[in-house]
């Protein structure tokens, strides 16, 4: 069972995206910012018909660190496939990934990592069997890519969002 | 180039070093897609100007702002996070789209 | 004083016009569309790049909301124009 959490979450970001593109903290600011967020978030609640009710956010700080050294390292990997392709071209695939999650947030944020870190693409989902479709520039070691996926992502994901 | 060099020395010896990296890694991801011989795999390489190279640059930029202000500015953060949620999306649907067409 | 930042400025205003370059080379020989897409989308993050670069150099702060604004609108062409490919058409009835 889910449980709801205390706040929502777009207001305060809404909010925090008003002052950021102000920049400032004035009284006046504020108090239209949260005006704005609360129009945003009433409008845009009918467009949403599945709301995100992320747990344990403090989780996600760690989880942001991890792929934040994860893009430095595939940067250092795809920079070095780029230089060497005169000699020789990289070997690119497909393969395919069973995973374990069914939350779409959780799903949404997967798809977010693996296509913003270099040299994996997200390329296909299949929502009956849950299967992911991946796309490897270098693809040397597969077994090794299924390890990344499943347990440096897939696992913080779902202990987020389920 | 003349606001660039009254900032002061701990926010510019950071903010040059950024600025060199963010500068080679954009190069090198545009370098890439011009000798990558595949679609599929020029896909992957502007991802390394998009995700690390914009990274350095906006930490750059908010280093050198904040010192010329004089109080912490940043408002980068927000082109940050904006690329790092837009680029992604851009790539997986020119990936659906590539392969939709190479289909048939 | 310190003419670190200047060059470092510089150097990278060279690097992004280069990476320009090779993105509008692949733009006029790409052999598929998808390819001129991409490289579309690659020359309009450097261009926003060399808009904050500009930033830098000149201290000014204007520079931030057009490096925002070339954001928004590359994103949003370039997604479209991905859409087109995939369906067909942009707006789906």
């Amino acid at each position: 069972m889910k449980t709801r959490p205390l706040i929502p979450l777009l207001p305060p970001v809404l909010l925090a995206v008003w002052l950021l593109l102000n920049d400032s903290l004035a009284p006046g600011q504020i108090a239209l910012g949260v005006v704005f967020a609360s129009l945003v978030t009433w409008a845009v609640a009918r467009l949403r018909p599945l709301p995100a009710w992320p747990r344990k956010l403090y989780l996600v700080f760690g989880l942001s660190l991890r792929v934040l050294v994860d893009i430095v390292r595939s940067n250092i990997g795809v920079g070095r496939v780029i230089l060497g392709a005169s000699r020789r071209q990289p070997l690119v695939g497909f393969m395919q990934i069973p995973l374990d999650m069914r939350d779409p947030h959780g799903l949404a944020m997967l798809a977010l990592i693996v296509t913003g870190t270099p040299g994996t693409v997200w390329s296909g989902h299949d929502p009956e069997k849950n299967i992911l479709t991946l796309h490897v520039l270098d693809l040397q070691d597969e077994a090794a890519w299924i390890h990344i996926i499943k347990h440096r992502y897939e696992r913080p994901l779902m202990e987020i969002f389920e | 180039m003349s606001g660039a060099a009254g900032v002061p020395l701990w926010a510019a010896l950071p903010a040059a070093f950024l600025l060199v990296c963010g500068g080679l890694l954009t190069v090198l991801g545009s370098l890439g897609l011009l000798r990558l011989k595949d679609f599929y795999a020029r896909i992957h390489a502007p991802t390394m100007g998009g995700t690390l190279g914009t990274g350095c640059v906006l930490i750059a930029s908010m280093l050198v702002s904040s010192a010329v202000a004089g109080r912490p500015v940043i408002h980068e953060l927000l082109i940050t996070l904006f690329i790092m949620l837009t680029s992604p999306v851009t790539a997986m649907l020119l990936m659906r789209a590539a392969m939709y067409r190479s289909r048939d | 004083m310190n003419a670190i930042l200047p060059w470092a400025v510089h150097f990278a205003l060279a690097c992004f016009a280069l990476a320009m370059l090779f993105a509008l080379l692949r733009l006029l020989r790409g052999p598929a569309a998808q390819d001129r897409i991409l490289a579309l989308d690659t020359l309009y993050i450097n261009g926003m790049l060399t808009i904050l670069m500009l930033g830098i150099g000149t201290g000014s702060a204007l520079y931030f909301d057009i490096a925002l604004v070339i954001a928004l609108f590359g994103f949003v062409g370039a997604t479209a124009m991905a859409k087109f490919l995939l369906r067909g058409e942009v707006i789906e009835p």
